[in-house]
């Protein structure tokens, strides 16, 4: 597979942009931790990379006189773009192939986080960080209406569940299985999020199985209906239009239907999910990365990749289903099809709004534990290529960015009400494509148990939350927020996410002067400092002249 | 006031345009300077203030159910939609609105009523707080090759250049009249910007007379002394910044622009930055997209792009950075101008100067800038920004795209300004205001006639006052970053919110970084001075301004309350999700305050003067405890 193992020739690197560039070894076997960089770069590029040779530039200087060159454009996943000019042909050649072949890689189990060992990380460490049971011992604390089944621990019911899933306590795990059998995947309604203050709960599924016929499922009414009480509404939310809901029965699938489900309101919210998500991704890329038009083509171009209506959709979904928990008081049911995708997206999306837990560094990765991971979002099919893939793959589609993106867009209209940063935001879609450890690798809990993932690779959370990188990743802002943040999802509020999307094009010298500006000014704030300003403030704020203006 | 015949109304309703709410009832003031609008309502005390100066447009809407809607447009972006129960009280606060806010004659402006109580001495040393020479002198002019004259003291070169301007040395007085006779309307090529650095200058005029043919000798030797002003280059830059097309229109006028031909060693180049009828159409169709009611992503991104308005932004923020190059980097001179010099090159000659030189990046240097290139140099404010009934083909944005360029290179270059966002906000809200003498008039001679610095204030003091809450937490200092260099590709300018959808509170970031840094500083500032006090009992302050320091204890308690809104939205149905005009509680503390002041004078001298305050009560919004 390796045509040159180490080239000692003097790479010309150019970098798209501003960034300027360091020559990389291509060591394709570096495992150790020095070596990481070289291949994480291997790892990240796309198939798409492109071995274009160029002839002997016009005045060459006298070492090439004898030889030319080749340049190889190497598309990466974290969008960045590199030229690697390589003197002669041959070893352009080979270099590329052997990029081409290590890049990919189709087996899971030869993938680099099999190989990653880092000194400074125990195997296990971090694995176990987010146990279920420990989330369900909150919700036991607060109500009984729920209980821990292991009704999947062998993955028989439902494929792409984790083995312990949290159900409404009156539903045994028989009915389980047979509400499985009605729902698409054997994805049937789980808890996702339940509302302490309102006891109202969030759940997710696929879709029910109720076809042309108009199949029911006592099982399946049944679950539901446990958990409202009597007189109660619960909505439940589709994420596809009416159109794509009744067209989905002709193939098996549908909505809950009013006449089986009389408690629960439907309301349909499309949100782009597929081909046409990954299309709107790769579009917007294309346009970010042409530096040579003008603002009026910039604009329709952004106007037409549509990636910000998506994020747009997707926030307003998630304030939807939040709102109904907590100003309705009442349950949520979501789900699409499969309920991997969009459903995903809405009820992760909706507990970072309403919960402050979900806020904090290890709350967020909490999260993104049990609504992405475990939850079976199908990482290594949905993101396997980014967005520089020419292939048409069918099931490549940049969902977690997406989710990404919208949490991104919530920490600027909330700039202290998230504990971690941007850069958190960067690290995950980076490692949700292309990752040394193995926290996003396989598309469910059962493959990963396949693979032993667990047991042989090392966890991105591990790594993450080492005192020394964890600093890296706050909010010097953040200060805790016990209310709900409703953002503004109106266009004016909603921007263009550059700290991703221009991340390799645009310098971000000053901006990260003005964070490091930011930590001193927050960081200087400290102790002695706060407890007589504090006294100060408290001071004015009782004088009596204040107090008048507030009464007038 | 004989334009007021209904001083009150009441039963008027303030409808919003993002929340669902019934509006409540409230009562409408005419005042001779404001439209006041309190709401009543038990648990919030809202106020709505507008000056009639703020006021573009009224417009009666046809009969509704709650009564008879009557529509206001701010010139500072406000729109407020009242609705009125009786026909004869709309129809009347219609015509006295029309009257009031376009008055017929300059001493109805209301800069000649507005006493803020201050001695005689204090207002002239308020106009003299801003001094063009000494900013000459910080480009060390005059020296070898450049020269302030007074020969325009009777207004006879130019009648719209203020009396002393400069020239260069080697320009002798028959250059400079005869110069001014090829020039349209008399403005002569006169220095804008030196840097000192390698001697390259940026000079203005206005376009030359040249027509198909003309040529004249003593303009040819007045370029040719700019030139020869910068030994270290031997070219200079003629810029013209009208597109190509126009500036060829304007030779059979017998106008134009330079031939090449005549002038020895110049290089000619047009930059295309569209005329001040594009520029008012193009702000009217973005206030139009601005005012979309829930408009869709690509509704929204679809009306940006074709109002024009980002791509006239980078148009103006080209060619400043094209000047900023040009001196800097190739160390050549530049001469620029459009049609008379005082729009397109008013914007384009300050953003270089911006670019070059921090000290245009302070308080006092920003003012010096707009002094000097805006008001001196005979921007015509009074036309521009339509302070006068008058000719509506004269109006135009040309300002507001400065301020609007201005505010995009502080979003690339944080910590490099300063002052903040709100300090633009408030000089923009002021331009329109006509509460201060500065922006009246059309230029130097015409505000002489108009004895503004006997009869009027300034309004950079006043600024200066409010400093503390006009600062960049962020600001890295004078010496920390020399020239800019900004991104000019077109994903680097942005829609700027603030400004064009300012009074819609509910679309902008729910908590307030700018507040809070400012708490931070301003709590270490108390510190630093009680330490410093205490230490030497003797506290020297370095420089002081006038009042300099006297509102910090203001900003501090207000603004370190962290503004926390959270609200509800109805996100189904109609109207659309996530919008509540929610003024963030610290924001109207310190709102309030400065509005408390003001109805005790009713001469309001320190803020904004359409701004909507809501004093909320922290223990009766919604029950909800408040941060901090």
């Amino acid at each position: 597979m390796v045509e040159i193992p180490a080239s000692d020739m003097p790479l010309e690197t150019q970098q798209f942009g501003t960034h300027t560039g360091t020559a990389l070894p291509l060591h394709p076997a570096g495992l150790s931790q020095g070596e990481r960089a070289a291949l994480s770069v291997c790892l990240s590029v796309s198939t798409d990379l492109q071995p274009a040779l160029t002839p002997p530039p016009l005045l060459p200087p006298p070492a090439r006189l004898a030889g030319s060159s080749g340049t190889i454009t190497l598309r990466c996943k974290d969008l960045k773009v590199l030229q690697l000019e390589i003197p002669g042909m041959e070893e352009c050649l080979n270099i590329a192939s052997s990029i081409e072949a290590l890049s990919s890689v189709d087996s899971v189990m030869m993938m680099y986080p099999f190989f990653y060992r880092p000194q400074s990380l125990r195997l296990e460490e971090g694995w176990h960080l987010f146990p279920l049971e420990q989330y369900f011992q909150q919700i036991a604390s607060q109500t009984s209406q729920w209980r821990l089944s292991d009704v999947n621990r062998d993955f028989t019911t439902c494929p792409t569940y984790p083995p312990a899933v949290i159900v409404p306590a009156a539903v045994g795990d028989e009915a389980l299985r047979k509400v499985a059998r009605f729902r698409q995947g054997g994805r049937f309604p789980v808890l996702s999020y339940y509302h302490p203050r309102n006891g109202t709960a969030m759940l997710r599924s696929s879709q029910p199985l109720t076809g042309p016929n108009r199949k029911r499922c006592r099982e399946d009414e049944m679950l539901l209906g446990t958990v409202l009480d009597e007189g109660e509404r619960g909505f439940v939310i589709d994420t596809r239009s009416v159109q794509a809901a009744k067209q989905a029965r002709m193939t098996g699938g549908g909505t809950e239907p009013k006449s089986s489900y009389p408690q629960w309101k439907r309301l349909h919210r499309p949100l782009e999910r597929g081909r046409p998500l990954q299309e709107s991704f790769i579009k917007l890329v294309e346009a970010c990365n042409d530096t040579s038009i003008n603002m009026d083509r910039w604009l329709s171009r952004l106007e037409s990749s549509r990636w910000l209506s998506h994020v747009k959709a997707a926030l307003s979904t998630a304030c939807l289903a939040a709102q109904c928990l907590d100003r309705e008081e009442a349950s949520v049911l979501v789900h699409g099809a499969e309920g991997t995708d969009t459903t995903l997206l809405v009820t992760a999306l909706a507990q970072v709004i309403l919960d402050p837990s979900c806020r904090t560094l290890v709350g967020f990765q909490g999260l993104l534990e049990r609504e992405w991971i475990q939850a079976g979002h199908p990482f290594h099919l949905r993101c396997s290529r980014s967005a520089y893939s020419h292939a048409r793959l069918k099931q490549e589609a940049p969902l977690f960015l997406l989710f990404l993106d919208c949490v991104w867009q919530l920490s600027r209209q909330f700039p202290f009400s998230l504990e971690f940063s941007e850069r958190l935001l960067l690290t995950l879609f980076d490692n949700a494509y292309a990752s040394a450890y193995g926290t996003f690798l396989c598309n469910n809990e059962k493959e990963r148990c396949l693979c032993k993932v667990k047991e042989t690779t090392h966890s991105l959370w591990a790594w993450l939350n080492e005192p020394s990188e964890k600093k890296k990743y706050l909010n010097p802002l953040y200060s805790h927020n016990a209310l709900v943040i409703w953002p503004s999802v109106e266009p004016q509020s909603i921007q263009l996410w550059q700290g991703l999307f221009f991340r390799w094009i645009r310098s971000s010298q000053h901006l990260d002067e003005a964070w490091a500006e930011i930590q001193r000014l927050v960081e200087g704030d400290d102790a002695p400092i706060k407890g007589n300003a504090g006294k100060r403030l408290s001071r004015s704020l009782s004088d009596p002249a204040a107090r008048t203006e507030n009464e007038r | 006031m004989e334009h007021i015949t209904t001083p009150k109304v009441e039963n008027v309703k303030l409808l919003d345009r993002y929340m669902n709410r019934k509006a409540a009832n409230g009562t409408l003031y005419l005042t001779a300077t404001h439209l006041i609008y309190v709401e009543a309502s038990a648990e919030v005390r809202k106020e709505t203030w507008i000056l009639h100066h703020h006021i573009a447009t009224v417009e009666k809407l046809p009969l509704a159910t709650a009564g008879y809607p009557l529509l206001i447009h701010c010139k500072n972006f406000h729109v407020a939609h009242f609705v009125i129960g009786q026909e004869r009280d709309c129809h009347e606060v219609y015509t006295s609105l029309l009257k009031l806010s376009q008055p017929v004659k300059p001493e109805e402006l209301y800069a000649f009523s507005y006493n803020p109580k201050m001695s005689k001495e204090n207002r002239e040393v308020g106009w003299k707080l801003i001094d063009l020479k000494v900013d000459y002198q910080r480009m060390g002019i005059p020296n070898d090759y450049w020269e302030i004259t007074d020969v325009n003291k009777d207004y006879e070169v130019c009648n719209t250049y203020p009396p002393e301007i400069v020239v260069p040395r080697a320009a002798n007085k028959a250059v400079v009249i005869g110069s001014s006779r090829f020039r349209s309307r008399g403005r002569i090529p006169v220095l804008s910007y030196l840097y000192k650095e390698n001697n390259a200058a940026i000079c203005r005029c206005s376009q030359p007379l040249a027509g198909f043919s003309a040529r004249c000798l003593e303009d040819e030797q007045m370029l040719q002394a700019i030139r020869e002003a910068n030994p270290g280059s031997p070219f200079m830059y003629v810029v013209d910044t009208r597109p190509k097309l126009n500036a060829m229109a304007n030779r059979a006028a017998g106008k134009g622009y330079e031939n090449e031909d005549n002038y020895d060693n110049i290089r000619f180049k047009f930059i295309g930055i569209e005329n001040i009828h594009v520029m008012r159409s193009s702000l009217q169709k973005l206030l139009e997209v601005c005012e979309m009611k829930s408009p869709s992503m690509s509704d929204f991104l679809t009306g940006l792009e074709n109002s024009g308005w980002l791509r006239h932004i980078k148009a103006v923020m080209d060619a400043g950075v094209f000047l900023a190059k040009a001196v800097k980097d190739e160390k050549a001179s530049v001469l620029v101008h459009c049609s008379d010099g005082w729009d397109r090159t008013a914007q384009v000659c300050s953003l270089a100067s911006l670019l070059l030189d921090p000290f245009y990046r302070t308080f006092k240097g920003f003012m010096v800038l707009i002094e000097k290139e805006w008001i001196a140099m005979g921007h015509k404010f009074s036309h521009r920004c339509g302070h006068l009934c008058g000719d509506p083909k004269e109006v135009s944005p040309v300002f507001t795209q400065f301020v609007d360029c201005v505010w995009q290179l502080m979003q690339q270059f944080p910590c490099t300004f300063e002052f903040n966002e709100r300090f633009l906000l408030e000089i923009h809200d002021h331009v329109y205001s006509c509460q201060f003498g500065n922006f009246l008039g059309t230029c130097h001679k015409e505000r002489e006639d108009l004895k503004i610095f006997e009869k009027t204030h300034s309004l950079w003091p006043f600024l200066l006052q409010k400093k503390q809450e006009l600062r960049n937490p962020l600001y890295r200092g004078f010496t920390a970053y020399k020239d800019l260099q900004p991104n000019t590709l077109p994903f680097s300018f942005q829609f700027w919110c603030g400004m064009y959808n300012r009074f819609d509170k509910g679309m902008h970031p729910k908590q307030c970084v700018l507040d809070h840094l400012l708490s931070c500083v301003s709590q270490k500032v108390k510190l630093e001075d009680s330490a410093s006090e205490l230490e030497n009992k003797l506290p020297f302050l370095d420089g002081p301004l006038p009042s300099d320091g006297c509102s910090l204890s203001k900003v501090g308690p207000a603004a370190s309350k962290t503004p926390m809104v959270n609200t509800p939205q109805g996100y189904e149905g109609d109207p659309p999700p996530a919008l509540s005009n929610g003024a963030t509680g610290g924001d109207g503390d310190v709102l309030s305050d400065v509005d408390q002041r003001n109805k005790e004078n009713l001469s309001p001298h320190q803020d904004l003067h359409s701004h909507t305050i809501e004093v909320v009560d922290s223990e009766t919004k919604e029950g909800k405890p408040r941060h901090h």
